[in-house]
């Protein structure tokens, strides 16, 4: 065991130098160069596209830089594949998880490097070596359980372990806290915490300012490609690493003038929804919105947002009860009913419903207004005005670059969500459905969307913000419910709970049950 | 401006590469290349009646490729054209051989429309199927081609049979002929390339400057976009199979009132299915199609002056191939388009 004791000695567990990746047309890093220390949790920030994952994924083996050097422990490397990276001890979880579904935890944990006897796969053996690992670090798995039937929270403990078995001693994990609760979060850093005590080295990538505060020794900013600080965690602050991500000062926290609600704009009564495959997955869910109010719904993703979202907008058969708008009653009303009506609904999956990729802008700012004066004539479209109309609306919204031309899909992701915030906007509407407004933007386009939504609520449009990020909801919200497996748990104020108690309600706990005892 | 200058260089750098490969084989089969084209050039663009026929010969082809461009453009892939065009021209071919008393301000619009009218109905009903129960369209359009062939052979053996000859429907009534516009010898080259030219000029028009064509267009890219904008997938697919086949229709009517002047059992003679490759070839733009169509129809014309000197006609067909197989990949002509200006 050589190779061990030249890790524990040597100073360094990670050192990339000088590295410099271009893909066609972008400098995806720009002479990066980062020092991991032995045992150290390591953050890395930057916004979408500043080149963390170029860069992990270098390290991992799954790119190869075009100059610059990679030693791990003191050692010049270089990584052919992710085997290399896995054989020089570093350990990869990433955001979406590489798991077999059908498998079991154990299955999926030895699965590639399996323990044989004779010619047999070895189960018992492999079931000893899983459960021990999961035992020592706090990983708490069942490890004969399918991933299928496995919360989020524990397939990811599940690829942990498979790193561990693997022999890293280097662990990447990718956003690992994108999806999950705020309990499974404290969970999550626990685990960290243990490994690091077993002397292994963490990186941990998040664009999450207070988790990185709370669990990192040391923060690697990136910004464009580069890195624009290396701060020690005790002694920088959120507001210092935002502006190093984002080069200007940010306003982390809008302040949220005070605004009284009018009348009951959009009312939604025992509904029940089912999914594609006819499972019920809105069960039951009754709310109202006032104008000038922001109802906020939080909650893991999977737990019938998107089937809710799109049942209330239109897009999906309601299976009972009722959605009334204005008065009236329009329970599966096609949606240019609703935005005749005056709804407009920013999409949570852009892709998906909310912009054309071939279109070119001109065309995107045009879908669902696009047969009615001004932008049409008759039959024919007035291309005139949707041109004035189009350069309009991106320079109001700042959307770039200002070409109207340029298509739906070559824009960046916080521009097309500009664009379509904008459009959404633009269309004056009474009640808007805005669903993770904020997904995978920039700190920098998460405030400005942010202003936008609260400008609306200024003037008297009743909005319904469906959002998996917490923070969100709690800076934009009057109200937030909480939705878990299609039900609603319980309505709070921001001001007057706490994350843990939205948490705990994110989990699947009622509120009459965690307030009862105080109550 | 750059998308433009990709869509008209992948066709054309396609057919460059096709006729150097068929000349290869051309000298492969001991004959000179260079006298081949140019009996081919010569037969297809050499004298007037040589550029008629060509014309005559490309009417029907810009049609069914303005029928599968048209849905192509609308994210549906008709490819029944064939059944379409030959629906169409039996209509027609029924209704004006039994009215012949009408004038051919009347008989000749009516006769288009009907035949027009039995296209996008034939088609609409693949588009209604995929609309209601997701049956895809491919399949459904080559059923109702063969129901087309049996309805055909049906009629021109059965109730418009003439009883001699080969099965074929009477002659239809000189009012709803379509008038002669230019006369060569033999050769009679009829409005109907008029006709065509102005069914690319609705397809332009009607994709890129009415709202409609922006729903069709928006349901083609992204049906779950277009539903979200409040545009009704299900009649937008309907619809786009129906203006589609209406073109394939119009296609057999020409054909029908232009060409052969009566219904013959195999009117539509694989055109519909060259549409789809004459679609690839003119990158689905209407004009685009017109050229595609003139390429494939002078191939094949000047084919036969080429075979004259001893050179198989078939050769062309080589060369229309490799043309439709870069097209289609045209990511393999694209990377070396790419690859060369990395270079420069």
């Amino acid at each position: 065991m050589n190779e061990t004791a030249s890790q524990v000695r040597h100073e360094y567990a990670v050192e990339m130098l000088e590295i410099t990746k271009k893909f066609p047309g972008v400098l995806a890093n720009d002479r990066v160069t980062i020092r991991i220390k032995n045992g150290e949790i390591h953050a890395i920030v930057g916004e979408n596209g500043a080149g963390k994952s170029t860069l992990m994924n270098q390290l991992y083996g799954l790119y190869h830089p075009d100059s610059g050097e990679i030693k791990i422990f003191g050692e010049k490397k270089t990584f052919v594949g992710p085997r290399d990276a896995i054989k020089a001890g570093i350990g990869m979880v990433h955001q979406h998880f590489m798991l077999v579904n059908t498998l079991t935890a154990t299955e999926n944990v030895v699965l590639g490097n399996e323990p044989v006897k004779g010619l047999n796969f070895d189960l018992k053996h492999s079931r000893q070596v899983v459960k021990e690992l999961s035992e020592r670090y706090g990983l708490y798995i069942d490890i004969d359980a399918k991933i299928e039937d496995m919360p989020v929270g524990m397939q990811q403990r599940v690829e942990i372990i498979k790193t561990l078995y693997r022999g890293a001693q280097i662990i990447i994990l990718d956003e690992p806290t994108a999806v999950l609760t705020p309990q499974e979060v404290e969970e999550l850093f626990v685990i960290m915490r243990n490994l690091q005590k077993d002397g292994k080295t963490i990186l941990f990538i998040s664009h999450k300012l207070n988790e990185v505060m709370e669990i990192s020794e040391k923060i690697t900013v990136m910004r464009g490609g580069k890195v624009t600080a290396e701060l020690i965690t005790k002694d920088t602050n959120e507001r210092e690493i935002a502006r190093a991500m984002v080069g200007r000062d940010v306003v982390l926290k809008l302040d949220k003038a005070p605004h009284k609600p009018k009348d009951v704009v959009f009312e939604v009564k025992d509904l029940q929804v089912r999914d594609n495959r006819r499972l019920e997955v809105v069960n039951g869910v009754s709310l109202t919105v006032r104008r000038g109010e922001v109802v906020g719904i939080a909650g893991v993703a999977g737990n019938g947002q998107t089937e809710f979202i799109e049942a209330i907008t239109g897009l999906r058969k309601v299976e009972r009860g009722h959605i009334i708008f204005q008065g009236k009653d329009v329970t599966s009303a096609h949606p240019r009913l609703l935005r005749e009506m005056g709804m407009t609904h920013i999409a949570e999956d852009r892709f998906k419903y909310a912009l054309i990729k071939p279109f070119p802008a001109y065309y995107n700012v045009l879908l669902g207004r696009h047969y009615k004066p001004p932008f049409a004539k008759g039959a024919f479209l007035d291309h005139k005005e949707i041109k004035r109309y189009t350069a309009e609306l991106m320079e109001e919204f700042d959307v770039r670059p200002r070409i109207i031309e340029h298509l739906g899909g070559n824009f960046s992701g916080g521009n097309q969500q500009k664009l379509v915030v904008g459009r959404e906007i633009k269309a004056n509407p009474k009640f808007m459905v805005v669903a993770q407004p904020t997904r995978g933007l920039d700190v920098g386009a998460i405030e400005f969307i942010h202003r936008q939504v609260l400008r609306m609520r200024e003037q008297d449009v009743g909005i319904l913000l469906i959002s998996m990020e917490l923070e969100e909801i709690f800076s934009l919200s009057d109200r937030i419910l909480v939705m878990y497996e299609g039900k609603i748990m319980g309505e709070v104020r921001p001001e007057e709970t706490t994350i843990e108690e939205v948490g705990l309600m994110m989990a699947g706990k009622k509120l009459e049950e965690i307030r009862g005892g105080k109550l | 401006m750059k998308k433009m200058f990709q869509s008209i260089a992948v066709p054309v750098i396609a057919v460059v590469i096709a006729l150097v490969i068929s000349a290869l084989v051309i000298l492969a089969i001991g004959k000179n290349p260079i006298e081949a084209y140019g009996s081919l050039i010569h037969g297809a663009f050499g004298n007037q009646q040589a550029i008629i026929d060509t014309l005559i010969k490309s009417t029907p082809l810009i049609l069914t490729g303005l029928a599968v461009g048209f849905g192509f453009r609308a994210g549906v892939f008709n490819i029944g054209a064939e059944g379409q065009m030959g629906i169409g021209a039996l209509a027609a071919a029924t209704f004006a051989s039994n009215f012949g008393g009408l004038p051919p301000a009347i008989a000749i619009p009516l006769t288009m429309l009907i035949g027009m009218v039995a296209g996008a109905g034939w088609a609409a009903i693949a588009g209604f199927l995929k609309a209601k129960t997701g049956a895809h369209e491919v399949v459904t359009t080559i059923m109702l081609n063969s129901i087309t062939t049996y309805i055909a052979s049906f009629m021109v053996t059965g109730p418009l049979a003439t009883g001699y000859g080969s099965p074929k429907s009477p002659e239809i009534s000189t009012s709803a002929q379509l008038p002669i516009l230019m006369r060569v010898g033999a050769m009679e080259l009829s409005s109907g390339i008029v006709i065509a030219i102005l069914a690319a000029v609705f397809m332009y028009v009607f994709l890129n400057k009415t709202t409609s064509g922006y729903e069709i267009k928006a349901v083609g890219f992204n049906p779950y976009a277009a539903e979200y904008g409040g545009i009704s997938v299900s009649k937008n697919v309907i619809l786009a199979m129906a203006i589609s086949g209406a073109l394939a229709g119009l296609a057999g009517v020409t054909e029908l009132m232009g060409v052969h002047h009566r219904f013959l059992g195999e009117l539509a003679g694989g055109k519909g299915f060259d549409g789809i490759s004459i679609a690839l070839i003119g990158q689905n733009n209407p004009i685009g199609i017109i050229f595609a169509a003139i390429l494939i129809g002078a191939l094949r014309t000047g084919s036969n002056e080429m075979q004259f000197m001893g050179v198989s006609k078939y050769i062309v067909m080589i060369t229309q191939a490799i043309v439709i197989f870069l097209v289609a990949a045209d990511r393999i002509v694209r990377a070396i388009y790419a690859r060369k200006k990395v270079e420069a």
